[in-house]
């Protein structure tokens, strides 16, 4: 049992437990908080896999932006409690039983198949090089992703706009 | 020993809780936090295949697939903040069962 097991075991107890609490807490706010640590979560299983960059861009962009922008709306529309109760019984139950068939086919299929499966093997940045992702972000050649690069770019800017439109006091 | 195909189980389960609260939940806000979970879980998924079938043969389809999707959510939650503030200031109240009125 090396570090990096250990590791992963800690991480994926937070994230079940996180996700979890996420669907059942009662608050709304609870519910950001615990989604929070669910994605932080996630950050760890990618610095687990060796893809560092793609952690940090998680821990800033999910942890860092997304959450606080949902804080932020769940504070200026503060209503009355998201309830799980006013459901009835027989929808919870249904709810609750189509997602555990969904994930015990999920399971099946994922113990039952053959991938080439290698062991977790302890975290290191040679993986992916930062110097090859920044040169194969902004090239045009077959492993190339300028296009996409620039088409997201105008897409947050169109978003960014869009927003202001849409939120704008008339 | 752990195996690197573990973390789809992991995905797996965090997907279903997603999908367990998208059915249950009342306020559009929480909706919206559940469907953060579930395009976390594909995320992850993305990122494990392209660990698991190239390693460290440069093959990064995966890798720049999650890189791009993280974008995408962001303004994808963007924007959908942007509604509920305007919903809100409309009727007062973000739960889907007032919702009925889709007209300014």
């Amino acid at each position: 049992m090396d570090s990096h097991n250990i590791m992963f075991i800690i991480l994926a107890v937070i994230i079940a437990c996180s996700s979890l609490a996420c669907v059942l807490a009662k608050s709304i706010i609870r519910a950001a908080t615990y989604l929070f640590f669910a994605l932080l979560g996630t950050a760890g299983l990618y610095f687990l896999m060796g893809y560092t960059f793609l952690g940090s861009v998680q821990v800033m962009v999910y942890a860092g932006g997304v959450v606080v922008l949902y804080v932020f709306a769940i504070l200026l529309t503060r209503g009355k409690k998201d309830r799980l109760s006013e459901n009835t019984k027989t929808k919870i139950f249904t709810s609750a039983l189509l997602s555990l068939v969904g994930l015990g086919i999920v399971l099946f299929a994922i113990f039952k198949q053959e991938f080439l499966a290698s062991a977790l093997d302890a975290p290191n940045e040679n993986v992916l090089p930062i110097k090859e992702v920044g040169t194969s972000m902004l090239s045009t050649d077959v492993n190339g992703y300028l296009l996409p690069f620039e088409a997201v770019s105008v897409l947050l800017l169109a978003c960014i706009v869009a927003a202001l439109l849409i939120a704008r006091k008339r | 020993m752990i195996e690197l195909n573990y973390i789809l189980i992991v995905s797996a389960i965090m997907m279903f809780a997603g999908i367990f609260g998208f059915l249950t939940r009342r306020s559009t806000l929480a909706i919206l936090l559940s469907i953060e979970l579930m395009l976390n879980s594909a995320d992850i998924n993305f990122a494990v295949f392209n660990r698991m079938l190239y390693g460290q043969s440069g093959n990064t389809e995966g890798f720049f697939f999650t890189l791009f999707s993280i974008a995408i959510t962001a303004a994808e939650s963007a924007i959908a903040i942007a509604i509920m503030v305007n919903i809100y200031r409309l009727i007062k109240d973000t739960s889907v069962d007032k919702l009925t009125k889709m007209k300014w």
